[in-house]
């Protein structure tokens, strides 16, 4: 079965989504995500999602499950990296992903994950730009 | 009028075939020069459809063609099962409604992502839904 | 049989004008002057050179009107009735530029031909070629007419959706003239596309050169805020005018989730803001 990998990064895990996403590939990420934060107990998950050509309202699902169910696990989700056009579709289509944050680019959403680990969640969504 | 000028049928039996057939309707855009924004839309909206063919519908076919109205060209997939057919198309095509275990913005979500959107169904006999994405809609 | 009564009265035809080249064009740029539609030296030039190829092409094809030297001659022909549509000639004196060859061919025709019948299949044939050659001008004339608009269009729709960086990380967006559905659908792929190309994290959408804010329009600037948020940046609408925020509200349109401000000036403050930058004046 065809599964996509999970990066280690200290308190991260990594997901660069590469292929085209279906129905069970998608669920198995949502399984294997979960499963990897237990076990290495993440404070944070990444998902670049910048050569996703495609998100209908399935994948939008499991991104917006990913984001809750890792939260409940005490671990926060940004998605990074989505295309324009793909935005677009899912406003279009009436999913607007709630409960998931974004980032421009991983850079980006690295920063945000450091600033929610050690600001607490309460803190508001930081625009930091000091890295460019 | 819309006049078809280049046509193709796909089996879809199982989730694995939903890749192929994206790809393949993705060629149809590129072919007509559609905009990568327009072509995301088609390739959702048929990716939607898809799912409901295989969860509900059981598989079927799905026919993909290259059409023109004179002064635009287009892309229609017919997505046709045999399935058991829907009940109440109005409460179907409401923004909100679902049966199964998606959001339930299936059908009505899709519809607003293309420029021409069709749905026949009989119950006992299968649902037809046809979709068409103008280049410049 | 038939066909080599057509070839021989064909090359009856071709002798007599080829013959009579520049006693054609002679009679041709005096029938030009006479109907106005001429401007001298670089007609002179073209008339010389369609003649030279016309003639050509007549005695090559033996009377095959489909024939491949006919295409060299609708090439230049293409060629100079864009060139006459550029420097200002209408269709009509585009058109009348091949009548008037016409007829000045015709009347070599007369003078020379012995035989009616023969002068008469001869005009019948130069006839048809040439209003062939007519309404080809007429759609080279039309495409080029066509080209210009639809860059036109092209550049109309860039202009109307600048995107300015006005600061590192910030991005702004103003919004001229009515907001349909196409244009919102424009306003944010450009939008969008520059957000990414720049890496700005915050976008502010003007729209102060909007005339009217009605539910549809409402609808498409939440739209285009929710994508922009989808991809990780912040939209702030600035611009609302008094008689905007009138409307917004007794069309019961919900805004709450939207930063909205007055003029773009407060929204680069609450940009500022959101990016911890300070603006302070030098002592």
């Amino acid at each position: 079965m065809e599964r996509i990998p999970i990066l280690k990064m200290g308190d991260f895990l990594l997901v660069t989504i590469q292929v085209d996403l279906y129905d069970q590939l998608a669920e198995n990420l949502e399984s294997d995500l979960i499963n990897t934060i237990n076990k290495n107990n993440s404070k944070g998950v990444l998902i670049d999602i910048s050569a996703v050509s495609i998100i209908d309202s399935f994948m939008g699902r499991i991104l917006g499950n990913i984001a809750v169910m890792s939260k409940i696990m005490d671990a926060q989700t940004v998605v990074v990296g989505m295309q324009p056009a793909v935005a677009i579709t899912l406003v279009e289509l009436g999913l607007s992903l709630n409960g998931v944050i974004s980032a421009l680019n991983v850079e980006k959403g690295m920063d945000l994950l450091r600033a929610k680990m050690y600001n607490g969640d309460n803190e508001e969504q930081t625009y930091d730009d000091s890295n460019e | 009028m819309t006049t078809a000028t280049n046509k193709e049928e796909l089996l879809i039996v199982k989730e694995q075939d939903v890749v192929p057939l994206r790809n393949r309707v993705k060629e149809y855009g590129v072919k007509i020069g559609m905009s990568i924004l327009n072509q995301t839309k088609l390739i959702t909206a048929t990716s939607e459809l898809v799912r409901n063919l295989l969860k509900y519908g059981g598989g079927g076919k799905v026919i993909i063609e290259s059409v023109s109205n004179g002064r635009d060209l287009g892309v229609r997939v017919t997505f046709i099962d045999k399935g058991p057919g829907i009940k109440d198309i109005s409460l179907a095509m409401q923004d909100g409604y679902s049966t199964g275990k998606s959001l339930g913005l299936g059908l009505p979500g899709t519809k607003r992502l293309v420029n021409e959107f069709d749905i026949q169904t009989e119950l006992g006999n299968g649902t037809t839904v046809t979709i068409i994405k103008w280049k410049n809609g | 049989m038939n066909i080599q009564i057509s070839q021989q009265m064909q090359n009856n035809l071709l002798g007599s004008l080829k013959e009579h080249q520049n006693k054609l064009l002679t009679t041709w740029s005096q029938l030009l002057q006479a109907n106005g539609s001429t401007d001298g030296a670089t007609e002179e030039e073209e008339s010389k050179e369609f003649a030279a190829l016309f003639l050509d092409a007549l005695q090559h094809s033996n009377g095959n009107t489909e024939s491949h030297e006919f295409e060299k001659v609708h090439d230049l022909l293409i060629g100079i009735s864009s060139s006459r549509g550029r420097r200002g000639f209408s269709p009509r004196e585009n058109a009348q530029y091949l009548i008037a060859f016409k007829e000045a061919a015709s009347k070599i025709l007369s003078e020379t031909a012995s035989d009616p019948t023969e002068l008469y299949n001869a005009n019948l044939q130069l006839s048809t070629l040439l209003d062939n050659m007519t309404i080809l001008t007429f759609e080279s004339y039309m495409k080029g007419r066509e080209d210009v608009i639809s860059r036109q269009i092209d550049e109309i729709s860039e202009i109307s959706t600048p995107v300015i960086r006005v600061w590192d990380g910030v991005v702004a967006l103003p919004i001229i003239g009515t907001l349909d559905s196409s244009r919102t659908q424009v306003v944010m792929e450009n939008l969008l596309q520059q957000i990414v190309d720049t890496g700005s994290s915050i976008a502010i959408l003007d729209i102060s050169g909007v005339p009217a804010v009605d539910s549809l329009v409402a609808q498409h600037l939440i739209k285009t805020v929710s994508a922009t948020r989808l991809m990780g940046a912040e939209c702030i609408i600035s611009g609302i005018r008094p008689e905007i925020a009138q409307t917004v509200v007794h069309l019961g349109i919900d805004l709450t989730g939207i930063i909205t401000k007055a003029s773009l000036a407060s929204a680069l403050q609450t940009a500022f803001e959101m990016l911890q930058l300070t603006v302070v004046k030098r002592k």
